[in-house]
């Protein structure tokens, strides 16, 4: 049960049809042979002949008109290859279709600013020269008149009427909002024995800041008009439905392809901008041309997480603890740009009542943009804000009515029984227990010793607190959520694709359309294949990366959202499962028996009841490939086949914003120590457990290594990592000096554990995970006010707590507590 | 800006994992520069521009170095060991091995230099504590892992038994 690495029962997908094979197994990684060698391939690891190094010129400014750019001293310095500016961007390309509906929709953003500049580190033009270093000094030499406009830094003053507008053509910084609202409120509040307010809380900017920085290398050939896009961007199809017709071509002339990634986490999926004025600038000057982005560029300006104010809370609720709903105002900082946005304002709906039985939930989403670096999605995008919103408002109820947080959590969390469940907005929860893994987390910390590690720690002068993050990580999402935000969009449902042939040798080769940052997917793949083809895992060829030309590519190709594990396996599982009907259909014309009495088992197609009759994988592929005359014509067998794997997805409700916006739930709890120094704030997480439920896991080791990757950066988040601005919109944090990433010496002792639910609509029992729900941050938060609660009782309003905020609390627990108030009906 | 600096070039002389190599540099150019670009050895990685991450770790006459807080012409002369020079023959390290046993990298962008900080770990101390294998990478950073499966493939390279 809450073992972490022994080797799981072979699973069971039915009860009645135990299945033994690779699936459930810790099978070693196919990638780690090159990766520990070294022998990865990475974007900037490719070199073309002639090739230019790009670097661009970043604003220094917050916000400023830009008078003017001159390039002319730039292109006279030796090595200068050529340059790109906001005009000629203006000229040679059209304005990033808009995701949102009026007032963002009327955005006008391209690759660099024209005419004015709204962030620091906004790229305004580009250079291109012979080195890395030759394009860097030579950017300086590019000389931009800034006429300096005041800056917007704090979302909440977006809409004041002394505010700077951001975009003129939108004509207000509020660039969408969406009221939503279920259930009946006023039922809810009558009801109600007690009203729980709580003023302001806030969900801090942060991002994943994978190791890897962004970049391309970028090919244009003249003769098909075609780009050869080598990056590291990891949602293709989404980058190509923003390209293309910004560049006026049609997306078959944009051809991505990756090999290794050096993670992603969501902050790759919104280098398209960059990504244009590469290929502009390799058309223009004829040659390949490379962008490695610097670290400091990626914190200036890349994919921070939506930072978001939560406000004017009020919750329904009974003495007994019984959650009957809230209400409250979300105001989203969307950055400069929306360059995924509106989507966190519908996003977070997926998991709009958390783990809870509450039905009663208003919520109005206001975005608006600020001067600070756009926002993009990052690891937990938008569920991660409201479940810490969620679980900080349990636990503020429980602290203040004097209750236990674990039996608010078990008597508000939705039961096994009622599984699948649909909340208040129509998502379907497809399975979970979460008191059975609260439990479990409980027992893996010692939760029973409580008191006396209380004791202990007080023994030594610390303040001993413990709290708990219940999340989830919904996955597989149906794109017709975008149409809350947006009637007029197009998009609905889900796809992904996966190609599995069998070639002249019998080499089993499998394309996947995916974009794999450390997910292993050619490792779960293999079982997949292995599997059902009664072959070896070493037997199969998975293509490493992704090349949009392999016809292994739909348009929500990528890896992003929690969905392998369903989508790209659901479509390497259909293309094998044909691949292996049509083995059996060729063996059987050529043993001269029906296709039913064909098996396949140790690479070979065989008679079920006569194992001397049989063929090797090799001679199958050779007769389709190589010698395929005097077969009967209509035998409709290639070897070679293409599955697309589309969830079941109705477009939801636009009028009520309803309906199913994800396929499956993974769910995770997570339970924390803390010791606080009273005299200065500082703290330590001292145990730690995780419990992850993700149904079935295909491979264990990996599984685990997700949830352990997710709790590190959730605890990043809840203690040192902040995208902290001054009042200018300098970013205070631009570099691993300021912006504290953990270290190996910061993680605490770790124990993981997992329950198993096996989701009902999936065809393997998985659910999509990776993402974790950022629970570590709950846990971190409701530990601290656990452990300050003898001094002053201070509330945590904050999901970032470094030391000096810790330290406030204790000095201050006052002004925290001026948040809450508690007040009968 | 005033203007552009001077470029000035020298010729260096580095032995890399067994192979000589002799290129004339820009007297700036980066140690890690060097190795990716100049000799083409695009195992190391660049993860920051301050020297925090550690991506870019090699051995230098072997001292543990971040190649990006080098010059290349400060190597002249230097036996250089990087994650290319780690297999024999196609063999796996014991390290390399156990990396992969205990799922201690994801991405694999940290890994070169994790395995060189643990190379020069194993060399100084080859029992390790856990606390001297924290220590030991504490310079570098992963993003994947949360850094609990590359303390037990470290402690299991050294032939210490790791719970399971």
């Amino acid at each position: 049960m809450s073992e972490t690495t022994t080797l799981p029962e072979p699973v069971v997908v039915e009860e009645a049809e135990p299945k033994r094979g690779y699936a459930g197994q810790n099978v070693p990684r196919k990638e780690d042979k090159r990766l520990v060698q070294g022998e990865g391939v990475f974007f900037d690891d490719v070199r073309r002949h002639n090739m230019g190094y790009v670097h661009f010129v970043r604003s220094p400014y917050a916000h400023a008109k830009i008078r003017s750019v001159d390039v002319s001293k730039a292109l006279e310095h030796p090595g200068v290859l050529g340059t790109l500016t906001g005009d000629e961007v203006a000229l040679l390309t059209d304005p990033f279709f808009q995701i949102s509906s009026p007032p963002g929709a009327h955005l006008k953003d391209y690759c660099l600013a024209v005419g004015r500049a709204r962030f620091v580190g906004e790229p305004v033009a580009a250079v291109v020269a012979t080195t890395r270093e030759t394009a860097r000094d030579a950017s300086e030499l590019v000389e931009v008149d800034y006429e300096p406009l005041p800056a917007l830094t704090d979302a909440r003053q977006a809409l004041a009427d002394d505010a700077p507008v951001l975009h003129d053509e939108a004509g207000t910084n509020l660039t969408w909002e969406g009221v939503y609202e279920w259930g009946d409120l006023d039922q809810a509040f009558d009801e109600a024995d007690r009203v729980v307010k709580i003023s302001e809380l806030h969900f801090d900017r942060f991002n994943s800041t994978p190791l890897e920085c962004n970049g391309a290398l970028v090919e244009f050939n003249r003769g098909t008009s075609q780009w050869t896009i080598i990056t590291n961007n990891q949602f293709p199809g989404f980058a190509a439905i923003m390209m293309g017709p910004a560049m006026r071509v049609g997306i078959d002339k944009l051809r991505f392809v990756t090999q290794d990634i050096g993670g992603g986490f969501g902050n790759k999926i919104t280098s398209h901008p960059q990504l244009v004025a590469c290929c502009l600038l390799a058309r223009k000057l004829n040659r390949p041309v490379q962008w490695t982005e610097w670290r400091t560029d990626f914190h200036l300006s890349m994919s921070h997480g939506n930072e978001r104010w939560f406000q004017d809370t009020e919750v329904a609720v009974k003495n007994d603890g019984t959650l009957l709903g809230f209400r409250t105002t979300a105001v989203d900082d969307a950055g400069a740009w929306l360059r995924y946005e509106p989507l966190g304002g519908v996003i977070w709906a997926q998991v709009t009542p958390g783990m809870y039985r509450w039905r009663h939930i208003r919520l109005d989403f206001k975005q608006v943009v600020t001067n600070k670096a756009p926002v993009s999605p990052n690891r937990g995008y938008s569920r991660m804000q409201h479940l810490w919103f969620t679980e900080r408002v349990i636990d503020i109820v429980a602290h203040e009515l004097g209750l236990d947080p674990v039996e608010v959590r078990k008597r508000n969390y939705i039961k096994a029984e009622e599984m699948p469940y649909e909340t208040p907005n129509g998502c379907v929860y497809d399975s979970g227990d979460y008191a059975k893994m609260l439990d479990t987390a409980l027992d893996l910390i010692g939760y029973d010793e409580l008191e006396s590690k209380r004791a202990d720690a007080e023994s030594r002068g610390r303040l001993l607190g413990v709290g708990i993050g219940s999340t989830l990580d919904s996955g597989t999402n149906n794109f017709g959520q975008s149409r809350l935000i947006n009637p007029e969009l197009q998009f609905s449902g889900n796809n992904e694709v996966a190609t599995v042939k069998l070639d002249i040798f019998g080499e089993i080769v499998v394309t996947l359309g995916t974009t794999p940052q450390g997910q292993s997917h050619e490792t779960t793949a293999s079982q997949v294949v292995a599997d059902i083809l009664g072959c070896s895992v070493d037997d199969v060829n998975v293509r490493a990366g992704h090349d949009s030309y392999w016809n292994s590519y739909a348009g929500f190709s990528g890896t992003y959202a929690s969905q392998f594990a369903v989508t790209g396996l659901g479509a390497v599982k259909g293309a094998t499962e044909m691949l292996a009907e049509q083995m059996k259909k060729l063996a059987s014309v050529v043993l001269g028996c029906a296709p039913e009495d064909i098996e396949l088992a140790e690479g070979q197609a065989r008679m079920r009841e006569n194992h001397e009759a049989a063929l090797p994988f090799m001679a199958l592929g050779a007769i389709i490939n190589a010698n395929n005359a005097g077969l009967p014509e209509d035998l409709d067998v290639t070897l070679n086949c293409r599955y697309v794997y589309r969830p079941p997805f109705d477009p939801p409700d636009v009028e009520r914003k309803y309906g199913n916006l994800t396929l499956t739930y993974a769910a995770q709890v997570h339970v924390a120590f803390v010791e606080v120094d009273p005299e200065t704030g500082v703290y330590e997480i001292v145990d730690y457990a995780a419990v992850d439920d993700c149904g079935v896991r295909i491979n264990p080791q990996i599984v685990e290594g997700q949830v352990m990757g997710a709790t590190a950066q959730a605890l990043g988040a809840a203690t040192h990592e902040t995208f902290t601005y001054d009042e200018d919109g300098n970013l205070l944090t631009p570099n691993f000096y300021d912006y504290h990433v953990p270290h190996a010496l910061d993680m605490p002792p770790l124990k993981t554990g997992y329950v198993e639910s096996a989701s009902p609509f999936t065809s393997m029992g998985t659910k999509g995970m990776g993402e974790g729900g950022g629970a570590g941050i709950h846990a971190v938060c409701a530990a601290l006010q656990d452990a300050l609660r003898s001094r002053g009782n201070p509330i945590v309003y904050d999901s970032s707590n470094p030391y000096h905020r810790v330290w406030e609390l204790l000095s201050d627990p006052a002004s925290s507590r001026r948040r809450v108030s508690v007040e009968p009906r | 800006m005033a203007g552009i600096p001077v470029v000035t070039s020298q010729v260096v002389s580095v032995e890399v994992n067994g192979t000589t190599y002799e290129r004339e540099v820009e007297a700036r150019r980066l140690l890690i520069h060097f190795l990716r670009d100049d000799l083409d050895l695009t195992g190391s990685h660049v993860g920051c521009d301050t020297g925090n991450c550690g991506a870019c770790s090699v051995l230098l006459d072997g001292t543990l170095v971040k190649s990006c807080m080098l010059l290349a012409v400060q190597a002249d002369r230097a036996t250089i060991e990087t994650v290319e020079g780690l297999a024999e023959d196609e063999q796996l390290s014991p390290l390399q091995q156990a990396f992969s046993d205990h799922h201690a990298l994801q991405c694999g962008y940290c890994t070169p230099g994790m395995l060189m900080s643990a190379t020069a770990l194993l060399r100084e101390s080859p029992r390790p504590s856990d606390e001297e294998i924290t220590k030991a990478i504490q310079g570098n950073i992963c993003r994947c892992t949360g850094y609990w499966n590359i303390v037990k493939a470290v402690k299991a390279a050294s032939g210490q038994e790791v719970a399971e």
